[in-house]
């Protein structure tokens, strides 16, 4: 029995940490998608230069200094997208928001790859969350353990948040009708800031996490974690906060098990089949409002 | 605002236009390398190289008409399908005859390109047998796949003892595929058992890879994929307590895998091409060179170890122009013919071509990454048995 547990902890230890940090990034395009109803393709980018910030700035200036600082230039980087990509195309339609996000999302990958030079960057190790432990006899990083504590606590904090607070109620209301919630006298440009805000501060959080965990930043890091974060937002229900953190580490949690099984070849295969069967079987999700927007 | 931008576009337009157009006595070598993507540490260790060649030895005299040499670098992006239009670019340029890639892939994919056009280009480490099968554009300086996948199952069975390899490559890549097939062929002979997986681009997470290896037991992981992915591997093995050693082929003779290995509890074997220490006076002017200029030290990982691929780089830049010498013209066709019986002594070894177009190679060096110092230790020199 322990031996079992032994040779496979590793998969599932796995499978948890990398699903808190797909779930991380999910949160971004949930909360995006339930107040803009845009698919913000840019946002796995954000993810990705928040990991390269990081490795740029821990060159230089010591831990307890970049780690903040990461977080700041990744949610002013998040914030500045919005009002200089997003904002000016409010009245446009919907199409012309998604395309200007994959613009933004080709942006910064290619200016990661001039400040990068093409190369990979070792993300630096981040002391104790990069340190080895040993868990019931399988060797891993502290991160593995953290990450879902980190991510659940957040998620938690997030949720009260919207249900409690002044902002959070007007963000529930922007959601809801975008129009009325207008007339009422919310002022929409300041709530989209925010949910922007939140997302990355999210995504920053991930990517500190998903970098020491696997630590190389190429330009196109961020694809597909984003990818997979925005099927598990589909997964749960796009626009639902705690649908997108339940499919994130379901699909965390598969993808392990399949490549531990001995199916590596399929496994990222799964999670955009998962996709497909869930668009066909049940379009909303999981926790998905009834009525859909066509994008 | 619009009829500003449209003025700046304009200028910009002209401005790119007067970059082109070339001066009368120069000779175009063309670089088809990955400076970007998966590959692009290695290949820009490769251009120094035959920057560094280009530098001692700038001109070239044919028919008591000295030319100036000068190389055109297009980048690959490591990237299959951004082969064509980088070997295009070189094309365009109407190069004698280019020098490249580093990595098998996009030589093979970037290959009709030059074939159609006429010109001959130089495989600098691009070992996989299929770059000049079947053609009569493509030659190449450095061993074939076969002969790799040979040694190292060789050196795996008697150095390392292992009786079960575990292999793993990314999915859809010529290079590793490839020299795992060979690997694979050549350990089943010796006897060992052999399990092969596969990971998909972009993968990040090896850590199931790594379980499932230490499940089966196996007692070598090999794995020869690009420098990207190797970081990963060797970081997460690392980090799982993963003592058996993982084997490599040239690939993992890089600066890259030296940085991620320092200071971990791992064991990584690679075969290379060259070992340092085998020509002092051109590893002196080679360390000199990547030391007297920023950029160069940032192209070669930030240190002055010497890769086995820049050394290949530099053989390669004096093959080409001792087929140019023997050409007698700087014309891309003339260069094509006199190619086949080329011959050339460089730091690496002799270079001679055979009926495929391959030199004859038949030795290759084990190294293994001393995590302490940062540096290669030299093993042994490996044949096949």
């Amino acid at each position: 029995m322990s031996d079992f547990i032994q040779a496979n902890l590793p998969y599932l230890l796995a499978g948890i940490s990398v699903g808190g940090q797909y779930a991380l990034i999910a949160i971004g395009y949930t909360m995006v998608y339930g107040i803009l109803r845009l698919i913000n393709f840019a946002h796995g980018d954000v993810f990705m230069a928040a990991g390269l910030i990081m490795v740029f700035a821990s060159a230089s200036l010591p831990m307890y200094i970049s780690i903040p600082l990461v977080i700041i230039v990744t949610v002013l980087l998040g914030f500045m997208i919005e009002r200089v990509a997003y904002k000016p195309l409010r009245s446009a339609p919907r199409m012309s928001v998604m395309i200007s996000a994959i613009g933004v999302s080709y942006l910064i990958q290619n200016c990661a790859l001039y400040f990068t030079g093409g190369l990979p960057r070792v993300f630096p190790a981040i002391p104790w969350l990069s340190d080895s432990v040993n868990i019931f006899g399988a060797v891993t990083k502290s991160v593995t353990v953290i990450t879902p504590i980190i991510t659940i606590a957040l998620v938690v904090a997030l949720v009260l948040f919207i249900k409690k607070t002044k902002v959070g109620m007007a963000m529930r209301a922007v959601s809801r009708d975008f129009q009325t919630s207008q007339l009422m006298g919310i002022k929409i440009d300041n709530v989209i800031s925010m949910t922007f805000i939140i997302g990355c501060f999210l995504a920053a959080v991930g990517a500190l996490l998903y970098f020491s965990n696997y630590q190389s930043v190429i330009p196109t890091s961020g694809a597909m974690p984003g990818l997979k974060a925005f099927v598990a937002a589909v997964f749960g229900g796009i626009g639902s906060i705690p649908g997108a953190v339940i499919g994130a580490f379901l699909i965390g949690i598969v993808e392990n098990i399949i490549k531990g099984v001995g199916w590596t070849t399929f496994s990222d295969a799964f999670t955009f089949v998962l996709l497909v069967v869930i668009l066909m079987v049940k379009p909303t999700g999981i926790f998905g409002e009834k009525k859909t927007d066509k994008v | 605002m619009k009829k500003l931008l449209a003025i700046i576009l304009a200028v910009l337009t002209l401005a790119s236009l007067c970059a082109c157009g070339g001066s009368g006595n120069t000779i175009k070598i063309g670089v088809y390398e990955p400076q970007s993507g998966s590959n692009g540490a290695g290949g820009k260790q490769e251009i120094l190289g035959m920057q560094y060649a280009n530098s001692v030895t700038p001109e070239i005299e044919i028919d008591g008409k000295t030319y100036k040499i000068k190389l055109v670098i297009s980048d690959n992006e490591s990237s299959n399908d951004k082969a064509v239009s980088a070997a295009s670019k070189l094309v365009s340029e109407n190069c004698a005859v280019v020098l490249g890639s580093y990595g098998s892939g996009v030589s093979i994919a970037g290959s009709d390109t030059f074939a159609n056009a006429g010109i001959p280009v130089i495989g600098v480490t691009c070992t996989n047998p299929q770059v000049t099968e079947g053609n009569s554009h493509y030659f190449r300086i450095c061993f074939l796949d076969p002969f790799q996948g040979t040694v190292l199952a060789n050196f795996a069975k008697d150095e390392l003892n292992a009786k079960k390899a575990y292999c793993l490559g990314q999915l859809g890549n010529d290079y590793d595929i490839g020299l795992i097939n060979y690997f694979k062929q050549a350990a089943e002979k010796l006897g060992m058992d052999v399990i092969t997986a596969e990971f998909p681009e972009n993968n990040n997470d090896f850590v199931s890879y790594l379980t499932n290896a230490k499940n089966a037991g196996a007692d070598v992981i090999f794995a020869p994929c690009s420098t990207n992915y190797a970081q990963l591997i060797i970081e997460q093995a690392a980090a799982q307590g993963i003592t058996m050693p993982l084997l490599a082929g040239d690939t993992w003779d890089s600066n890259q895998i030296l940085a991620a290995a320092e200071g971990k509890n791992i064991n990584i074997y690679v075969s290379t091409f060259y070992a340092e220490g085998g020509d002092v006076n051109f590893e002196k002017g080679f360390r000199d060179f990547i030391n007297s200029n920023s950029v160069n030290k940032q192209n070669n990982g930030g240190n002055d170890i010497i890769a086995a691929v820049s050394v290949m780089g530099y053989d390669a830049y004096y093959t080409a122009l001792a087929a140019i010498k023997n050409a007698g013209s700087v014309k891309a066709g003339d260069v094509l013919k006199a190619l086949p019986s080329t011959t050339y002594t460089g730091v690496t070894g002799k270079i001679a071509f055979n009926s495929i177009g391959d030199a004859a190679r038949d030795t290759a060096y084990i190294k293994k990454a001393n995590t302490g110092t940062g540096l290669w230790d030299f093993v042994k020199v490996q044949t096949i048995n």
